[in-house]
């Protein structure tokens, strides 16, 4: 008998909020996270994008001084919102009063897309200026992309597995398709997971700039982002982590855990078609959509919402439009479809566990959250998207996906229910 | 040149800033390992960043030696000269 999984806990550091319920609210009014970057790199290396998404409260804020030393900045985004969830979940550490979780039965499964990329380059500056001695033994623990995963299991105590999905953009909502397997395997009982990246370095500003990837919007950072616009010109940068806590339902309620809602299913597939172009007919994405209903066990009628992955790229957007019509057909006029990247920029490697967090709220509070930015819908992407005000979603049990595609031709597809 | 006391003040900064112990606490008798809690990894920043302060090398031979704070204060004393 398949187990059914909940989500008891929410965690979230973004550019839009540094916590679940300002990220949330934000999210309902409508506020774009992308600002002007104030470093003296910009300027210096002479950035074609001068602009992206910082998060609104940074971490040394929130940890301790020497934590903040042995973790990228990846690690530390990550550690803020698993350590959110793990709270709100109402769960403690090994080391605080009253704990009592078998650790063996408690997993972890921590995304990123790039990993300590500002530790990676940092050291490689050490080396050249000032020679190998001063390169600094955390170097390799901080820089690997299982570094955040790493420090999250050791923190939480959790020793049922802590894994990592790499698949760029794909790798927030694949973090949820490993904890499903884990939890569906019966292993474990819980899993924290999530995903993370702090990659606004100048190194991946400039590459993604070469990819013609990032609007160079500069003059206007906060009308850049913009899903679904006819002059949408490339994605905006954005830094953050989000997490989830999923368990198996008969897991949180023998501890009278307060239920978000129902992970009903997941599923990932590959394009095979290119290595950073979407395959034009989107067959790949509309098998992981197929496949994650499968999952849940959902009928196509049952879903009323779909967070979309939804850049704003010229190229990005139309191919998810293309899958959710060709897997929804006619009911596709029945869903409202947010784009929360038209605020939050896009987060990478923790896009899809902010937007699955978003998602999930989004059940939860029965609205959907607004697309800013769309002055004017592409007429090739018919899609009833939330603008100006949220959207009411109704009383009745339902199901809402949350989208996540990579280079490499990652497909991710999540899917929840109300509980 | 630094006379041993402001080795030790100085040293005390570079592990504060590593590990957050406060500087008060890292007086010449404490032991890095048994005392501090300072594991390896912290133990090789610390070097390295006292070789930095000091304008000292400390061989990787020389560390596992250095058992106490004072140990440390004593071996970059002499190194100075």
């Amino acid at each position: 008998m398949t187990r059914r999984l909940v989500i008891t806990g929410l965690g979230a550091t973004t550019p839009i909020g540094g916590d679940v319920d300002t990220l949330w609210a934000n999210s309902l009014a409508g506020t774009p996270g992308a600002k002007t970057l104030e470093h003296d790199w910009v300027e210096k290396y002479e950035l074609p994008v001068t602009f992206a998404g910082e998060v609104s409260v940074e971490p040394a804020e929130v940890l301790a001084k020497p934590e903040t030393r042995r973790m990228d900045r990846s690690t530390q985004l990550g550690m803020v919102a698993a350590r959110q969830a793990w709270a709100d979940a109402g769960l403690v550490r090994p080391k605080d009063e009253g704990y009592d979780l078998d650790p063996e039965r408690v997993a972890v499964s921590f995304a990123t897309g790039i990993g300590g990329v500002w530790t990676l380059l940092d050291s490689w500056d050490t080396l050249r200026e000032r020679g190998p001695r001063r390169v600094m033994p955390m170097t390799v623990p901080m820089l690997m992309p299982n570094g955040a995963a790493g420090a999250i299991s050791l923190d939480l105590g959790a020793q049922g597995g802590a894994r990592t999905a790499v698949s760029a953009c794909a790798s927030g909502v694949e973090a949820l398709d490993v904890a499903l397997e884990m939890l569906r395997k019966g292993d474990v009982d819980v899993v924290l997971a999530g995903g993370t990246e702090a990659a606004i370095h100048p190194l991946p500003m400039a590459a993604f700039a070469s990819l013609q990837a990032l609007s160079k919007r500069n003059d206007d950072p906060a009308a850049a982002s913009r899903p679904y616009d006819r002059d949408r010109d490339g994605f905006v940068m954005g830094e953050g982590a989000g997490a989830l806590v999923v368990e198996t339902e008969e897991h949180a309620k023998a501890r009278g855990a307060k239920i978000y809602a129902e992970l009903a299913g997941a599923a990932v597939t590959s394009d095979a078609h290119h290595i950073t172009a979407p395959d034009p007919e989107a067959l790949g994405a509309s098998r992981a959509l197929r496949r994650a209903l499968e999952s849940a066990g959902a009928d196509l009628s049952d879903v009323t919402h779909v967070n979309a992955h939804a850049t704003s790229t010229p190229v990005g957007d139309k191919p998810e439009y293309y899958a959710l019509k060709s897997v929804f057909g006619d009911h596709l006029e029945n869903i409202c479809v947010s784009a929360t990247k038209s605020q939050t920029g896009h987060l990478l490697g923790a896009a899809g566990a902010v937007e699955s967090v978003l998602t999930v709220k989004a059940l939860r509070e029965r609205r959907a959250p607004v697309t800013i930015n769309l002055d004017h819908q592409d007429p090739e992407m018919p899609l009833d998207v939330v603008t100006g005000t949220p959207r009411e979603l109704g009383d009745k049990q339902q199901v809402a996906l949350c989208n996540s595609f990579g280079f490499g031709g990652h497909n991710a597809v999540a899917a929840f229910r109300t509980y | 040149m630094a006379d041993k006391n402001e080795i030790l003040a100085g040293l005390a900064e570079i592990v504060n800033e590593e590990t957050g112990l406060e500087v008060e606490e890292v007086q010449s008798d404490k032991s890095f390992t048994e005392d501090l809690d300072i594991d390896s990894i912290s133990m090789m920043t610390i070097v390295v960043n006292a070789e930095e302060k000091f304008d000292v090398k400390i061989p990787d031979e020389e560390v596992k030696n250095l058992t106490t704070v004072g140990d440390a204060v004593d071996f970059i004393a002499n190194a100075q000269g």
